[in-house]
Formats: C-alpha cells, structure tokens, sequence
C-alpha cells in the first residue's frame, strides 16, 4: 500500500513491486513483527508533503534521488531512516536541513515552511566537523552566541550539554586533541546547545570502532529520553536503529522512496533491559531479520 | 642445541623489512636532520677557510672568511657610507614592513571577498592575472616615474609584489572551507555574515600564513632588486654600492646579513603559526 504511493514507477520495477507487495501482505498477517506507525497519535513537528528531489534536473541524465515523499515526524519521535546505499536517506535529511531545495513539494517545521538552513533544525553529521580553531566549549558556545543569548545564560547552557556528554573535562581542548568518539559527542552538545526543535543526525557513529560505537549509542538514547528531542537519525545498521527509535522508516532506491513504516517498540524496553539481553531476545531477532530481508530485497544490498 | 635458521623463514623476514623500509618516505641514518645539518654548515665553513688560506681562488673575487668578518666589525663600528649598518637594514625593513602592512590590509579583504562573491573575483582577476607574471622590474621604471625615485616607489613596487601571492592564496582558501562546515554554522543559527566573519575568515588562516610566507618571500627578492635603482640606503644598495668597487667582502656581508633576516622572518611566521593555529593539518 505504501508502494502504491509511488505516483511514477516503470514497468522494470514491477517484479520487485509485486513481491514487495506479498511481503507486505506477509507481515501484517504476523502484526506481531512489523506494526505500522501510526502519525496520528502524537504532534506533528514536521510534514513533508509530497516531496521530489531531482538531482542535475536540466542535465543529460536527471536523477531522481526522491519521489513522493509524504512523511509527518512527531514531536518527541526518535526516528530511524534505514535502507540500501543510495536509497535517498541523505537526500532526506538534507531537505529537511534545509542545504538541498525540493524539486517539488514543502516541507513545514511547527506549520512554517523550511526553506533555508537555521537553527530550528539541528544537524549532527557523519564526521563531527567541528569548528577546528574553537575550543570545545567553544563549539558548543557556538549557536548560543549566534543567537545572541547574554553570556550568563551561556556558559550555564554550555556547562550544561558538556556534562551531558561527560566532556567537562575536555572544554578547554581543542578537537585535534579528542578521540573520534569524544569529538561526535562534542558535536551532539553542540547541536543541543543550539536548542534546535529537531535534531538531524547521518550516520554519526558510523566511523567508530565497535566499543565506542555501542557506548555512544547508550548515551544517545540517554539524551533522548532526558531531553525530549526529536530525533532523525540515518544509519545502515538494523541494529543501531531497532536500539535507538521509536519508528523506524525503510527507503528503497531508484526513485528514492519510503516502502516501510512501522513502529519500533525495543528502545522502549532499554530502561529495564539491558541492551546486550534485548540483543538475544527472540522479538529483537524476528525484527532483525525482518528489516534485514526487506532490505535485500531491494536488490541493492 | 643450535638454533635452526629456517631460511624460507628469513627471506620472508628480510621481504618484509624491505617493505617496510620501502614505505618510509626517508631513509635515517641515525643521526638526526638537524645534526646533519649543522655538519653540513660546518663543513662548508672548512671548506672555504681551506680554499681562501691556500690560495686556489682570487681573494679579490672570493674573500676569505676572515676578511668577511673584519668587513662585518668594520660596517657594525663605522656604518657604510655615511650611515650605521642598523640605519642600512632599518631602511630596508621600513620599506619592507610598510609594504607588507599595506598588501595584508588589502589583499586580505579583497581575496575573502573574491573567494566568497564570484563577481567580485570575475572584477578583480583580469588585472590581477595580468600583472601578476610581469617581472617587478619591468613595471618598476613606470612606477619610478609616476611617484619618483624615493621610498614611494619602492614600497609601491614591494607592495605589488606581495599584493598577488597573497590574494590568491586567500581566494584559495576560502575556495577550501568545506561546504558542511558552513552547513554546520548555519544549522547553528549563523547569519550569512556571522558565516563569513565566524567561520569562512577562520578556516582560511592556515591558507593565509602560507600566503603570507609566499609574499614576504617575493616582496624580499624585488627589495633588492628595489634598491638597485636610485636608493641610498638599504641593505641591497650597499651590496650594489660595494660591487661598483670590487669590495666583495663587503658583498659577502650584505648577502650573509640578508640571508639570516630571511630566515628569521620565515621562522618568526612559522612559529606563530605554530602557536596561533596548532590545529592546522590535524583536523
């Protein structure tokens, strides 16, 4: 049904459109796996509507990197974009952002239209890209002084977010001096401190090594839930994302498109299971596997 | 019992270190650059005391390093040609340092903005293209003309030189500033001026020491070539003055005294960059 959405599909995809169509018809049969998401419930923060991104749109060979993108992200929401390699994930959240402009369609952050990048939208990106001349506590300083906030109000805020992501000990340090992982942390702080209502993240842990990586994730989760946040995360790992939201959204590529959201209930399950059982039980799995298949099939994993 | 040598074993070994060695961009010798260095000057030292003492070379043309030296006592006590040998380098350094002012507060500015607006550059680079290649020398007789034969001149053609290399190593420099971490700023709240003066302006540092190197480098060669024509004071002119009598002792002095200022500048440049941008290269 989700698929039907696509308003353009060619004739080549229609294989893969009728298995994804069984496959659909599959797992609500067994709701116990994939539930949808239901938008209804909560606050909408940011609506896209119908939104299309073509890349090189007057060139010899346009791409369409997204295709009728109807997506509402909920207040409070950590969601979870997953899918192939080149599926549009990144041209998703750099509509939302702000840096890409949509070849159609709006996008409306708390019912105004976001055409341009500011501080309403926090983005925390793949590398951390900090500010390499700004102390740490600089950086995190940062959009609080670009908003002109008095600078009592600042450095409590500053102080603030670093102990929220244990570098108080680093402020005075210039990001050279940081390990990969700290460096991603400061970059969280940096983008909380801004006070965006939603937070875009791509891929953030994706260059850490395993440890740091399930560390961050934990306090990730932890920021969430003590801060409210929306969240849009990307990533390529089920895993991170089952961990990490409350709805997850499957992209396939060529067009871009969503052809799956559903409603994530593990993270939910972190404030009385540990994650290292959550990983094991037989429901996270199930799910696993589940995304994991989907994503085979479409044919670009 | 003796240890069996497998020798399968050690080729693999010896393969590996040749590898190894063969990845490392220089090869050490165990002894450290600097000392090498230092030996190096030594040597070159011995060398000329060698060749000037047994008389293989004409003291006229090649003085030794004695009379090198009792040149140098005599400009350091009675100054040359009327003036003290610190007037001679302050002279030089004046024009150097009022041209540098000059080209840094102008091509700093002017590359930001060229590098940052494209009309501003597609104005600018014409004549900037144009004039830069030229030899100073060759514009310097106009610029003679038009402001005459005292300092003006000299600081207009010493500014002029800096002025390009400068310029577009800014133009560079911002042409570098990754466009997420603009992207960044802006997610941050930052105003597209607040981008400029915030985040553009710093990451262009590293490119702007560079530039400044570049220029100092230029504006210290055409400083010579300045004070060859129509100057009576300077370090350069007093090279020039003392090759008119065959005083190549004094020539040498004039050289060395000119060398070790170059190098000091360059060291001083480097140091701040070390001190002001210790992220450069480590981002």
């Amino acid at each position: 049904m989700l698929i039907g959405s696509s308003k353009k599909f060619r004739r080549a995809d229609f294989a893969s459109v009728v298995i994804s169509e069984i496959m659909t018809v599959h797992s609500s049969a067994r709701t116990d796996i994939a539930v949808p998401y239901d938008d209804s419930a909560g606050d909408t923060l940011i609506a896209l509507n119908d939104i299309d991104l073509v890349y090189d749109l007057d060139g010899p060979q346009p791409f369409p990197a997204l295709e009728a993108i109807d997506l509402n992200l909920n207040q409070g929401d950590f969601i979870c974009a997953i899918g192939p390699s080149g599926c549009g994930k990144t041209s998703l959240l750099r509509v939302l952002a702000g840096y890409e402009r949509p070849t159609h369609g709006v996008v409306s952050v708390d019912g105004r239209p976001h055409t341009k990048p500011d501080s309403e939208v926090g983005v925390v990106f793949q590398q951390p890209n900090l500010f390499p001349w700004l102390t740490i506590e600089k950086n995190v300083n940062f959009g609080p002084r670009m908003k002109g906030i008095d600078a009592h109000e600042r450095r409590q805020r500053v102080s603030y977010f670093l102990e929220m992501v244990s570098l108080i000990d680093a402020a005075k340090k210039l990001p050279h001096q940081l390990s990969g992982g700290m460096k991603q942390r400061a970059a969280i702080a940096r983008a909380l401190a801004a006070d965006p209502k939603v937070i875009l993240m791509d891929e953030p842990f994706g260059a850490l090594d395993a440890f740091t990586r399930e560390s961050m994730q934990m306090s990730l989760h932890e920021i969430w839930t003590k801060t409210g946040k929306t969240i849009f995360f990307i990533t390529h790992d089920v895993e991170e994302a089952l961990l990490l939201s409350n709805r997850i959204i499957l992209m396939y590529p060529n067009p871009g498109r969503i052809v799956e959201d559903i409603a994530n209930p593990f993270s939910a399950m972190l404030s009385d299971t540990a994650p290292s059982d959550l990983r094991v039980s037989r429901d996270f799995i199930e799910m696993r596997e589940y995304l994991v298949r989907r994503i085979k099939e479409s044919g670009e994993y | 019992m003796p240890v069996q040598i497998d020798p399968i074993e050690t080729d693999r070994i010896s393969v590996q270190r040749a590898k190894k060695s063969a990845s490392r961009p220089k090869k050490s010798l165990g002894v450290s650059p600097r000392v090498l260095s230092f030996t190096a000057i030594a040597a070159a030292i011995v060398l000329w005391f060698v060749v000037t003492t047994l008389g293989w070379v004409d003291p006229q043309f090649f003085p030794s390093p004695q009379s090198v030296w009792s040149a140098f006592i005599n400009i350091l006590q009675n100054g040359y040609k009327g003036q003290s040998l610190i007037a001679h380098i302050g002279s030089s350094m004046r024009r150097l340092l009022l041209a540098f002012v000059m080209s840094f507060s102008l091509a700093v500015p002017l590359g930001l903005a060229s590098g940052y607006f494209k009309p501003v550059q597609a104005v600018l680079d014409p004549f900037i293209e144009f004039y830069r290649p030229l030899p100073p020398l060759a514009y310097y007789t106009l610029i003679v003309i038009w402001l005459g034969i005292d300092d003006e001149s000299k600081v207009a053609l010493l500014f002029l030189a800096g002025f390009a290399p400068l310029y577009i190593a800014m133009v560079a420099g911002v042409r570098r500033v990754p466009r997420d971490r603009i992207n960044a700023a802006l997610s941050l709240g930052s105003s597209q001026w607040q981008v400029f003066t915030q985040v553009v302006f710093p990451s262009c540092l590293p490119e702007l020491f560079t530039g400044l190197r570049t220029a100092l480098g230029f504006m210290y060669t055409t400083l010579v070539a300045a004070e060859m024509v129509a100057a009576r004071s300077g370090i350069g002119w007093m090279v020039l003055d003392a090759s008119k009598f065959l005083r190549s002792d004094i020539i040498f002095v004039g050289i060395l005294i000119m060398g070790v200022i170059a190098i000091a500048i360059d060291l001083g440049l480097r140091w701040l960059q070390n001190y002001y941008l210790p992220w450069v290269g480590r981002e």
